[in-house]
């Protein structure tokens, strides 16, 4: 039986650890993913990749709560990320066992952060092959948090951010079109940004969100995501032709 | 010595246990909660070792918690029971957690149901239960008076006989009681019976 002890990800002469490259490939490959941080409200959203007809959408979910106060959404090898949500699930009971506490949401990122980074320096495994945002609101403070790892173990704190798919252009629109929104208007910006990438319309996407003052993940139904699908395009076409208007005149 | 009793009624179970948390000759606090909420539909009475008892029910919580993030859906109260129990029977022979259980709980699709789960695991669903000294007198009156379609009222009239009971009976009677419902609105607490409060006196 062969010892599994020999490092899989190694240096490269010039400082690269090319399995963590890799996985980010894998990441670039997986669905979009969009997380936005309001005043009151946070907002997960992910694109749904042509649903097969015969398949259970119920059973397919991109978007998971971690603990009641904690969602996280992924992009990448969707295998990895249900092994790494087992642990985070874990890992939340665990603390609330010990500390008599629930997370917060930093902590819960900064550990799935840590198995990531676990990952790429011990023998015989490979890196996760995703990378997640992650959002709630802090126990006693509730304060909204929004948060992103990578396959390398780093992570951050955001006020909106994309990953998987088409990340980038997502990122320049958040990055010229982010203002503090709360409540309806953070889930549009959400929505907003990950049209950019997606082809319209409720069945290709999935939204979940989470308020301040509700506390728990609530997934939105395809007809609410329709609904504001609509709304963001008639804004769209209002702004156009208000843009196209004046010019008409001279 | 620690009383804890329970009752299944027409659509809701009943517990209640006294709220004494006793140290050999000293009593620590009389308002000590030994009923807990192990989800939104279940209430777990235990009594025994204080640090078994808390150790225990709450790593049973924990898990029932997880059990939910993982899949979507509680556990049933049958299965939590059994889970429960099986916990127990793995440490029994290594290292065993003295307390007693009556789980209690409300499924929608098998109503409410009560379960009596013994330190050394016996498991067995009941619609009446009790463990401790006062379990001599708060079993004998329910078996005098329990009937299986009761309402929350007749079922606290019977809680309150039996309290009186023990109250009456039991040399070292516990002073005070909790008394928590569960049915389809969840699990909660009804009342407390308290013959006996902190006193705060000033300095002479």
């Amino acid at each position: 039986m062969a010892r599994y002890d020999r490092a899989i990800t190694v240096f490269s002469p010039d400082g690269h650890l090319f399995q963590v490259e890799y996985a980010l490939e894998a990441v670039r490959k997986g669905n979009a993913a969009v997380g936005v941080r309001g005043t009151d409200t946070v907002v997960l959203a992910v694109e749904k990749k042509s649903t097969p007809k015969l398949q259970d959408t119920r059973s397919a979910r991109k978007i998971v709560s971690l603990d009641n106060h904690v969602a996280l959404a992924c992009a990448g090898l969707k295998a990895d990320a249900r092994v790494l949500i087992n642990k985070a699930r874990i890992e939340c009971q665990s603390h609330r066992l010990t500390l008599e506490d629930p997370v917060t949401v930093e902590y819960i990122t900064r550990y799935i952060a840590g198995l990531q980074q676990k990952y790429t320096q011990s023998g015989g495994v490979r890196p996760f092959g995703l990378s997640t945002l992650i959002v709630g609101f802090d126990p006693y403070t509730r304060i909204p948090s929004l948060y992103q790892t990578d396959p390398s173990g780093t992570f951050s704190a955001w006020k909106a951010n994309a990953t998987g798919r088409n990340s980038n252009s997502i990122r320049e629109f958040l990055e010229k079109n982010y203002k503090e929104t709360s409540g309806q208007e953070t889930v549009k910006l959400a929505i907003r940004a990950l049209l950019e990438v997606v082809e319209s319309g409720g069945k290709n996407i999935e939204v979940a969100l989470m308020t301040r003052e509700e506390g728990t993940l609530s997934q939105l139904e395809e007809a609410e995501i329709d609904a504001i699908v609509a709304e963001i395009e008639a804004e769209k076409a209002a702004a156009e032709a208000a843009k196209k208007g004046p010019s008409k005149e001279t | 010595m620690e009383c804890v009793f329970g009752l299944v009624g027409e659509g809701f179970a009943i517990v209640a246990a006294d709220t004494s948390a006793v140290h050999s000759i000293l009593l620590h606090k009389n308002n000590e909660d030994k009923i807990m909420l192990l989800d939104s539909h279940k209430l777990v009475a235990a009594s025994g070792e204080p640090g078994d008892r808390v150790q225990f029910t709450e790593y049973v919580q924990k898990n029932v918690s997880l059990y939910k993030f993982r899949n979507g859906i509680p556990l049933t109260t049958a299965a939590a029971a059994n889970f429960t129990r099986g916990e127990l029977a793995t440490a029994l022979r290594k290292n065993p957690y003295s307390v007693n259980i009556l789980m209690a709980g409300y499924d929608n699709e098998s109503g409410a149901s009560l379960y009596y789960i013994d330190y050394i695991a016996t498991l067995h669903k009941v619609d009446k239960g009790a463990f401790g000294y006062g379990s001599y007198f708060s079993l004998s009156t329910m078996d005098r008076h329990y009937r299986p379609d009761m309402s929350v009222e007749e079922a606290i009239e019977l809680v309150d006989k039996c309290i009186l009971e023990i109250r009456s009976r039991l040399v070292v009677a516990p002073p005070n009681f909790v008394i928590k419902i569960v049915d389809k609105d969840g699990a909660r607490d009804y009342a407390w019976r308290q013959s006996v409060q902190d006193v705060t006196t000033a300095a002479v």
